[in-house]
């Protein structure tokens, strides 16, 4: 079930919370909505639901106008950020829930609710907590039974508010992992919303970067992060440096550095920002290599086989953060106070720095 | 934290109590707990007691007699059956406030906030001079009502229009906080499983708030029947006819018949005692379960 949304506009009261989203959401693909918070997801996703109506546009499911459905009839699975589990039923009964208010005449017999209650807990591998309350259960737990109950029903869609916002790093982890194998195994369209993009970047088919209601970029994980449509999107999907440059015949030049960014053949020319990651910073022994910049080491932090330095450029205000292997860290010999020199790689030139997420000054450099 | 507790009693054995940094001493905690209950006692314990000593001074009998009397048994007739009307219309009333005020966002929501609080903030006696101006036959619509045959001051409607508003705001009151602060991520949970507006307020709004509806019936019906300033100035007090217990209790008082005014007493302060007994098991099962829910 394909879902397309059409110029859809939402606000509350003056504040424009969705602003002209169109998008395409393909059938059996699992699409994050990423964006800092307040962007608007939440507010997307309670749309596509049918749990708020937008105040113009469209949205369709599969070709067909759903925008006036009411929510009960859209068939849709909706997993909330805090789980939002019947508090005074048992495990067993919320799973059941959505098959018991089905009409009589639709609804399936008892034994085989508990058949299909038993192999969706099965599915989420919590069979054995059908007796229980929920909060005798943990917050990872509470959230798979969630999503067991939002799969009674069979739904066409699934649609997840920051599904695992509210756990710790390793549950959270290992619970997108499984949701991804899920979604493999029963094949439906999903929708997830998160403000994490390693989140994103590692379980979707899709991404839709928002920000302040607008959709800034959609496309792949690899499409989205290796080519970022605008400095907005650059500086969400991780650290960035910032350096400025000239551009000139399609070249990108950082004093004496000439950039070999990936695509400044269609920049105009003028003055530009470059966006670097840390990772695209190349840390040198000497100076030998030409349009190197000295600089003095400020800070190490050393995070499992991964050290990240904190750098100042002599002449630059910002700090230049680099990341890269321990042992090249070893093999340079480099401590705080070292002495070095520094080489952007790679990286993204905008010659006309737009909308960032704060002051492109300090978001890097 | 049993290493800690060894620890402790290891180093001070001759005094294993210890207490927290916060608490207050010994002495102070004793002196506000014993003004407390000296207090209490006071003002509650000590004229319950006097209540059903009067009621049963003189033996079961006399007791029995003063509560089976003819205009004794009218009043306790009509204080049911104002409580079997007022109680359920405040019940609707009170959870269609709290689901509209917890539920949606609308203008003039803190105007019906404070207007469900009106009945506590006026006099009862002027509430049922507000009725009296309103209905009575001098009144606004006294010579509409006269003419189509409805008397309403100084008979029954009149009785359970002023204890209906009086007692309007016990089960809103009791439910709107609780139902802010569960929000509606169930409700919204239910309807999209499929369930209808119907299924979702008997399947899962009415279970979570089962408890707050409870207390606020209790009270709410605790207060019907004890109603006298509002009550005594539209009843007409006529006895056996529009004479609830309070105002019953009240003429029996009057004429000296102290016995009498006593035992039927009696019935409204065991209501009291019953009223507290289910409040604290109210109480006591929403702890237990808040107690769960933190597990
Ligand atoms: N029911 C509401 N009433 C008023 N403002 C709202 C409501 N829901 C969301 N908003 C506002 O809309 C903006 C976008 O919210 P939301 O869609 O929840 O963003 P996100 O999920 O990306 O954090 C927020 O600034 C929020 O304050
Ligand atoms: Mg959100």
């Amino acid at each position: 079930m394909s879902i397309e949304i059409e110029h859809v506009n939402k606000r509350f009261g003056h504040f424009v919370a969705v602003d002209d989203v169109t998008l395409s959401l393909p059938e059996g693909q699992l699409t994050a909505l990423l964006g800092p918070s307040g962007s608007g997801k939440t507010s997307l996703l309670r749309i596509i639901a049918g749990l708020e109506f937008p105040d113009s546009g469209r949205i369709r499911f599969h070709g067909e106008d759903a925008t006036d459905v009411h929510v009960s009839r859209r068939g849709v699975g909706f997993v909330f950020q805090h789980y939002a589990l019947f508090k005074h039923m048992t495990v067993f009964d919320n799973v059941a829930y959505g098959l018991t208010v089905q009409p009589r005449r639709l609804r399936p017999s008892k034994a085989e609710i508990r058949n299909r209650v038993t192999r969706l807990l099965e599915l989420v591998q919590l069979d054995w907590t059908a007796n229980r309350l929920p909060a005798q259960l943990s917050g990872g737990q509470r959230q798979r039974i969630a999503l067991a109950r939002a799969l009674a029903v069979e739904p066409k869609v699934l649609l997840l508010d920051e599904p695992f916002g509210a756990l710790d790093a390793k549950v959270r982890a290992e619970l997108r992992r499984w949701l991804r194998r899920l979604h493999d195994e029963i094949h439906l369209t999903s929708v997830f919303v998160t403000h994490d993009q390693e989140e994103a970047l590692e379980v979707s088919d899709r991404i839709v970067v928002m920000n302040q209601g607008r959709v800034e970029q959609e496309g792949t994980p690899e499409e989205v992060y290796d080519h970022p449509a605008n400095p907005f999107v650059f500086s969400f999907l991780g650290q960035v440096n910032l350096f400025h440059a000239r551009v000139q015949d399609g070249q990108a030049r950082i004093g004496d550095l000439a950039l070999p960014t990936a695509a400044t053949g269609d920049q105009p020319e003028g003055h530009g920002l470059a966006y670097v990651r840390p990772h695209d910073i190349e840390i040198l022994a000497d100076d030998s290599a030409q349009g190197a910049l000295a600089a003095v080491v400020e800070g190490i932090t050393v995070v499992g086989p991964t050290a990240r330095l904190e750098l100042k450029v002599a002449g630059a205000r910002d700090l230049i953060h680099a990341e890269l292997p321990k042992s090249r860290l070893r093999s340079l010999g480099l401590s705080q106070g070292s002495n070095t020199w520094v080489r952007p790689l790679n990286g993204r030139v905008f010659v006309e720095p737009g909308r960032t997420p704060a002051d492109p000054e300090s978001v890097g450099m | 934290m049993s290493t800690i507790a060894s620890h402790i009693h290891g180093t001070r054995a001759a005094a294993p109590t210890w207490r927290r940094a916060t608490e207050e001493p010994a002495w102070v905690r004793r002196l506000l707990i014993g003004i407390a209950l000296g207090f209490l006692s006071l003002f509650l314990v000590l004229p319950l007691t006097v209540v059903l000593y009067g009621a049963f001074e003189q033996g079961l009998q006399v007791w029995y007699a003063a509560i089976t009397e003819p205009d004794a048994q009218a009043a306790i007739r009509l204080t049911l059956l104002v409580v079997a009307i007022v109680v359920p219309i405040n019940l609707v009333f009170g959870v269609m406030a709290a689901w509209a005020i917890a539920k949606f966002e609308f203008r003039g929501k803190s105007v019906l906030i404070t207007l469900i609080d009106l009945p506590f903030a006026i006099s009862p006696v002027v509430v049922g001079l507000i009725f009296v101006i309103l209905l009575g036959s001098q009144g606004w619509l006294g010579p509409w009502l006269a003419e189509h045959d409805l008397r309403v001051i100084f008979a029954v409607p009149g009785i359970i229009i002023v204890i209906a508003f009086g007692t309007m705001p016990f089960v809103a009151r009791e439910l709107i906080p609780l139902m802010q602060q569960q929000g509606k991520e169930e409700e919204e949970s239910s309807l999209t499983l499929g369930a209808n507006g119907w299924q979702t307020f008997w399947r899962v709004t009415l279970p979570n708030i089962k408890w707050g509806v409870i207390y606020g019936v209790i009270l709410c019906n605790a207060r019907a029947m004890g109603e006298f300033g509002a009550v005594a100035v539209v009843s007409g007090r006529i006895r056996g006819e529009t004479n609830t217990m309070p105002l019953h209790i009240e003429v029996l008082y009057n004429e000296y018949l102290f016995t009498a005014a006593f035992a039927v007493s009696s019935l409204l302060a065991g209501l009291a005692i019953v009223t507290i007994a289910v409040k604290s098991l109210v109480d006591w099962r929403d702890e237990r379960q808040r107690h769960q829910a933190a597990a």
